[in-house]
């Protein structure tokens, strides 16, 4: 409730600034405070100290895996804005109103992963969306960013119709809309259960792009601006697995045998269709678009077993991906050239970032004493535990066929000779890009030092 | 004929208005998927949305005559959900509207067929 209230307070303060304060340094500097203030309070919440009391009638539930999640989410906005926040300047005139929409995407963020009532789910997940397709759209004058914001919105309403009509369905068969209260009739599953079952799993998987409901996802990537793609592939879909997660363990769990063999289907197809596409891409921007449709396969593991084990991973792999890929287009926004070649001898150049851009590669990647490898051998052990070998064989190959597209650009980066553009980059980037990379690696190390807060 | 638990009471059969919303679902979806004007796919996610709230509706009458006198207020989250969307939508057509202004500005054309260029 901490995190939620101050996100949404922030987001209108956010705001007015842009008529108080004139410099964007100013600006930028109210943003990190509020910011701070909503990450201390998600911390305060996560240790047993709510500063509100609010009955919610069992509409949201802050446990301590919401309330990790959020610190998750909002540390990686924190990241973020440490890395990114100058670049935003370039995109347009309303420098405030980004910050703003952000933290409403960040209150949007809390609700998606402490609901428990089918309307918080909705407005959740809508809260998020709407504020998004205005960010991608907020490069004005390119037709590029137009046409993404437009297909985006297009596609987001129509998911959110999906949805819609799956939680009306499920409401006739049950009569209510709490999560926790949905049950199954002892004689049979009622068709219009799992009817509104199935569309709530398409419109999410439209949502966190799973195949083949992944088709919008590389160009509304490819034509928003980079610096919001960097949001938009990192916190926003972490926030969607985490709702999906949250839905079908509280909801679903009982009428397994009506979804597993849908969810694995997708699953595979994303894991298939995310990384053999990848690998033929020319532009490192569309790469990464490919790359999240990829790990979002991975993550979707998770919400295919439902154990306690799938629940850990995820937090960690939502962590994991977040860092790593935050870090990679921090630098990217940088660059001139945003294909392979663009990267061409950059470790020359710039031999400190290329190093840690390697740390985070590796961590996509999933190479052990890295985030990643441990994020995804917890989805590994989660999906043999459920039972399914097969699946997680095919994601170990096509985890083996990622590392390709992955170490094209350490290649392009070390081995290659070109010449890059000199990329002018702050102190303060340099050390917060080293200790992100020095946190991936400790969290490969040490994962209970994250997971340890699930429980205490 | 079908067999009604509301039959005698003046109420039509509940099956009647899943069908009624359902074929409008299915307009609306017909009508994403086959229209190439920005703002008629527009105009059919709305009409999506209200077959939703027309279904809602319904079901929360079903639940409200169920429960019978034991829970006056059984079906009523239903009729507050539908609030909830209609606010949600409106919120949802004036950014969409903002969106399809801000394209006409730069195409002068409404058409969804420029999306295509985005495919290299």
């Amino acid at each position: 409730m901490n995190a939620l209230i101050f996100s949404a307070i922030s987001g209108v303060l956010m705001m007015f600034s842009g008529f108080v304060l004139k410099s964007n340094a100013a600006i930028r500097t109210l943003a990190h405070i509020l910011l701070l203030a909503v990450i201390i309070a998600t911390a305060f919440e996560l240790r047993g100290v709510p500063f509100f009391h609010i009955n919610t009638t069992g509409m949201l539930q802050f446990d301590h895996f919401a309330l990790l999640f959020t610190l998750i989410a909002s540390l990686s906005t924190l990241v973020f804005f440490l890395l990114s926040s100058k670049d935003m300047e370039k995109v347009g005139v309303s420098y405030a109103e980004y910050f703003a929409l952000i933290f409403f995407v960040l209150s949007g963020v809390v609700i998606a992963s402490s609901f428990q009532s089918l309307l918080l789910l909705f407005l959740g997940i809508e809260i998020i969306s709407i504020p998004l397709y205005i960010l991608t759209g907020s490069d004005k004058r390119s037709l590029k960013s137009n046409e993404a914001s437009l297909k985006y919105f297009l596609m987001g309403a129509f998911s959110t119709g999906l949805m819609l009509m799956g939680i009306a369905l499920i409401y006739g068969a049950t009569g209510t809309f709490s999560t926790t209260l949905i049950q199954a009739p002892k004689e049979g599953v009622p068709v219009l259960l799992s009817t509104g079952m199935l569309l709530l799993l398409f419109s999410l998987s439209f949502k966190v792009s799973a195949a083949p409901f992944h088709f919008w996802t590389p160009d509304v990537y490819d034509g928003a601006p980079t610096v919001f793609t960097s949001f938009m592939a990192t916190v926003v879909k972490a926030a969607g697995f985490i709702a999906f997660m949250r839905l079908f363990s509280d909801a679903f769990r009982d009428i397994g045998s009506e979804w597993k063999l849908t969810v694995a289907i997708i699953v595979a197809a994303t894991l298939f269709i995310g990384n053999i596409t990848a690998v033929f891409q020319q532009s490192v921007k569309r790469m990464l678009a490919y790359s999240s449709i990829a790990q979002a396969g991975f993550m979707m593991l998770a919400v295919y077993s439902l154990t306690a084990e799938a629940k850990e991973g995820l937090i960690l792999y939502g962590a994991a991906y977040s860092l790593a890929t935050i870090g990679i287009f921090a630098v990217l926004i940088k660059m001139k050239d945003y294909t392979f070649d663009g990267f061409n001898g950059f470790a020359r150049q710039q031999p400190l970032i290329a190093a840690t851009l390697v740390i985070f590669l590796l961590s996509l990647a999933g190479i052990p004493l890295t985030a990643g490898f441990l994020s995804k051998f917890f989805m590994l052990k989660a999906t043999v535990a459920a039972g399914n070998i097969w699946l997680a064989v095919f994601a170990v190959i096509m985890a083996a066929v990622s590392v390709y597209y992955y170490f094209r650009l350490i290649q392009a980066m070390y081995f290659k000779e070109g010449n890059v553009p000199a990329i002018e980059v702050s102190p303060a980037f340099k050390i917060t890009l080293i200790s992100v990379a020095a946190l991936t690696i400790v969290l490969g190390i040490y994962p209970n030092l994250l997971l340890y807060w699930l429980y205490f | 004929m079908f067999q009604s638990p509301f039959r005698g009471l003046g109420f039509m059969d509940i099956k009647y208005y899943i069908f009624l919303s359902v074929a409008l679902f299915v307009m609306g979806i017909i009508g994403v998927l086959t229209r190439r004007n920005a703002i008629i796919i527009f105009m059919c996610i709305e009409l999506m949305l209200n077959a939703v709230n027309l279904l809602l509706v319904a079901f929360s009458k079903m639940h409200h005559l169920a429960a019978g006198v034991a829970n006056p207020n059984a079906g009523s989250e239903a009729q507050l959900f539908v609030f909830f969307i209609m606010v949600v939508a409106a919120a949802e057509v004036s950014v969409g509207l903002a969106i399809i202004v801000m394209l006409f500005r730069n195409t002068h054309s409404v058409d969804v067929n420029f999306l295509n260029r985005l495919k290299h």
